[in-house]
């Protein structure tokens, strides 16, 4: 299929967005002005970036604990963001969520999600709702190779299979649950080949490959906006950071860890921009000072954000 | 006002607001043509069609979770667990999702939904079929816990959970869906929140809730004889807890017993004796005293069976030893 280059560009700035967030949110973890949990999206750009640029605005996605790059791409304002991840009173949920659980529900991101596994049946409610509401909207359920072994996996697959419900399933296998690499835990190479067993289709991409992810996707959300039901899809990656900051990552080969740094989905797409001359390097070198700047200036806004009253602690329990 | 029973009133409810409100929809196993397992939702699946009244796969984790989600995007849904006792199994969906998603999202989200849990022992349902157990439930921020126990707070409070904007679980327990009473006729709403005195007394009260509401009443008119007047407080709803109507009641009487049909060591019944020994000291003549289930487990055979669920004798001889 053919993609029109402004929309390509646009990837690649939302890629490069998610880059500078998130190695900023990295300097400012280790800087201790980021509490609590963080899990970077560093080397997994392509995914989120290739999956979300077929949505419309009204469409919805469930995230995970590196639920970062989702946001990002479905409008999320950086600003907002930084504040959210700063414990802010300006953040996308005043302060309460943070990184692991931030969320913009006008935006359609359903939310971060601390326990794994959790949105794959949420997004089934989710779909429920949206076919039970006559819509054509979807929703996009986002979760990794380790969650792919939760019961969650298969009610939630089932469910959407046999309603016929409009979610798309798009594992992010980076081949690591936290330290226990993919073969330790399944007996498969392929997650996709899981697709089987609920009579959906299933695909396995390179999800180093915005381009590549972003035709699977395409396919998989026209079936989901016709009523055919859902798909996996399956983006093999790999994450270029330890599981939370502060993971040393030791049971990584490092000879593997530089090899899939070669691989690094943003230097890639670059390079096949500029072959189909829709860019030169002086346009991705104003997409990347631009990208800096917008998390600069959200660090900026972060800062200046005051922390929640001490009231807040006891709202928003019950509506 | 009409003579319904309890499982007809808490089906009244769910009729009249999916008439109201299309957004309204219930969920669960065997909900559909089969009307359920007591037959809680017969009639329904031939008014409202398979897209409103939706048989689901055995997966409560699912069941939990298709409400989640589905109330996060605008609908209202009831979804049923056949028993409380699989709760276990959706655990997460409830004390994880349903209950932290807003506080988590500041406040940005709405979750309008119903968990309908069917509770109780006393059908030799053994072990896994027969708890209750609201007290986990009460446990967890972020949910409202109603325990009906007169088929009129059966239909109120069903419509007032489906119209409130919060996860509300709504636990019927099973022993009460042939209970008669009179049931005002068409929209009614018993609110959440608010315990009700079944039985005025002076000198004593005894508190609880669902089935045990009624071997309460029993218990105050077996005491008349004795010249003991019991006030019966129905607790109606356990999550937010009304402590004013205990308080006063115990205020009025001097002396409370609470009664309920869990097992007794972390239960509610703990709950209320703690709020009426920090809130109510000074009203009281006497120790707070519990009538519960032993802690075991719920046995299957008959005469086990009824040896554990409190009885009206047991809470005669607990009021009794009072005097």
């Amino acid at each position: 299929m053919k993609i029109e280059k402004e929309i390509l560009i646009k990837m690649y700035s939302d890629m490069v967005r998610i880059r500078a967030f998130e190695h900023k949110a990295r300097d400012l973890f280790a800087a201790q002005k980021i509490p609590g949990f963080v899990h970077l999206y560093v080397g997994e750009e392509a995914i989120a970036t290739g999956v979300i640029s077929n949505l419309k605005p009204e469409d919805y996605i469930h995230s995970h604990h590196r639920g970062h790059g989702h946001l990002l791409v479905k409008g999320g304002d950086p600003n907002v963001m930084m504040a959210e991840l700063f414990g802010k009173t300006d953040g996308y949920c005043k302060g309460k969520g943070g990184s692991m659980h931030i969320a913009a529900v006008d935006l359609g991101m359903l939310g971060a999600n601390g326990i794994v596994g959790a949105g794959l049946t949420l997004a089934a409610g989710v779909g429920f709702a949206l076919k039970y509401l006559k819509t054509d909207k979807v929703c996009i359920c986002f979760f990794g190779d380790g969650s792919s072994n939760r019961g969650t996996f298969h009610e939630g697959l089932n469910m959407a299979s046999t309603f016929k419900l409009p979610v798309v399933y798009v594992c992010e296998n980076n081949q690591y649950g936290i330290s226990n690499r993919q073969t330790t835990a399944m007996n498969i190479t392929d997650i996709s080949d899981r697709a089987g067993a609920y009579g959906i289709p299933g695909i396995t991409v390179d999800g180093n490959d915005p381009v590549a992810v972003y035709e699977a996707a395409y396919e998989a959300i026209a079936r989901a906006r016709r009523g055919e039901g859902p798909s996996l899809i399956e983006c093999k990656t790999w994450r270029h950071r330890g599981h939370f900051e502060g993971d040393p990552s030791t049971y990584k080969n490092p000879q593997e860890q530089a090899a899939w740094l070669d691989k690094d989905p943003i230097p890639q797409f670059a390079k096949k921009l500029l072959d189909l001359k829709y860019v030169d390097q002086k346009t991705l070198d104003s997409i990347k000072a631009k990208a800096d700047q917008d998390i600069e200036a959200g660090v900026a806004f972060a800062e200046k954000s005051p922390y929640p009253e001490i009231s807040e602690l006891t709202t928003d329990v019950l509506a | 006002m009409s003579q319904k029973t309890y499982v007809e009133a808490l089906r009244e409810g769910m009729v009249l607001e999916m008439r109201k409100d299309p957004k309204v929809f219930l969920a669960g196993e065997d909900v559909g043509p089969f009307g359920g397992c007591f037959g809680q939702t017969q009639g329904m699946f031939a008014e409202f069609g398979p897209e409103r009244v939706v048989d689901t796969p055995i997966s409560e984790t699912a069941i939990l979770a298709l409400g989640v989600g589905a109330a996060s995007v605008g609908t209202r849904p009831i979804v049923e667990l056949m028993f409380i006792d699989f709760l276990g199994v959706a655990m997460d969906e409830l004390f994880n999702q349903a209950a932290k998603m807003r506080y988590m999202f500041g406040g940005k989200v709405l979750l309008p939904m119903v968990v309908r849990l069917p509770c109780g022992a006393g059908f030799s349902a053994a072990a896994q079929h027969s708890q209750c157990m609201e007290a986990w439930l009460a446990h967890i921020p972020g949910i409202k816990v109603v325990m009906p126990y007169t088929p009129a707070d059966a239909k109120g409070m069903m419509i007032a959970a489906i119209r409130d904007n919060n996860p509300v679980v709504y636990i019927e327990h099973k022993a009460l869906y042939g209970l008669v009473g009179e049931v005002p006729d068409g929209d009614y709403v018993a609110p959440i929140g608010k315990a009700n005195v079944a039985r005025e007394g002076n000198d004593l009260t005894l508190i609880s809730w669902g089935a045990m509401v009624g071997k309460c009443l029993e218990a105050a008119d077996a005491l008349v004889k004795d010249k003991i007047s019991a006030e019966v407080v129905d607790l109606r709803t356990i999550s937010p807890l009304d402590k004013e109507t205990i308080l006063q009641s115990v205020k009025k009487c001097g002396r409370a017993v609470i009664v309920q049909e869990a097992v007794r060591t972390g239960g509610f019944a703990g709950e209320i004796a703690a709020v009426l020994a920090e809130e109510g000291f000074d009203y009281l003549n006497g120790p707070i005293l519990r009538v519960t289930a032993p802690d075991t487990p719920v046995p299957f055979s008959p005469p086990l069976e009824a040896a554990y669920i409190p009885t009206v004798d047991k809470i005669l001889a607990a009021v009794k030893s009072l005097y």
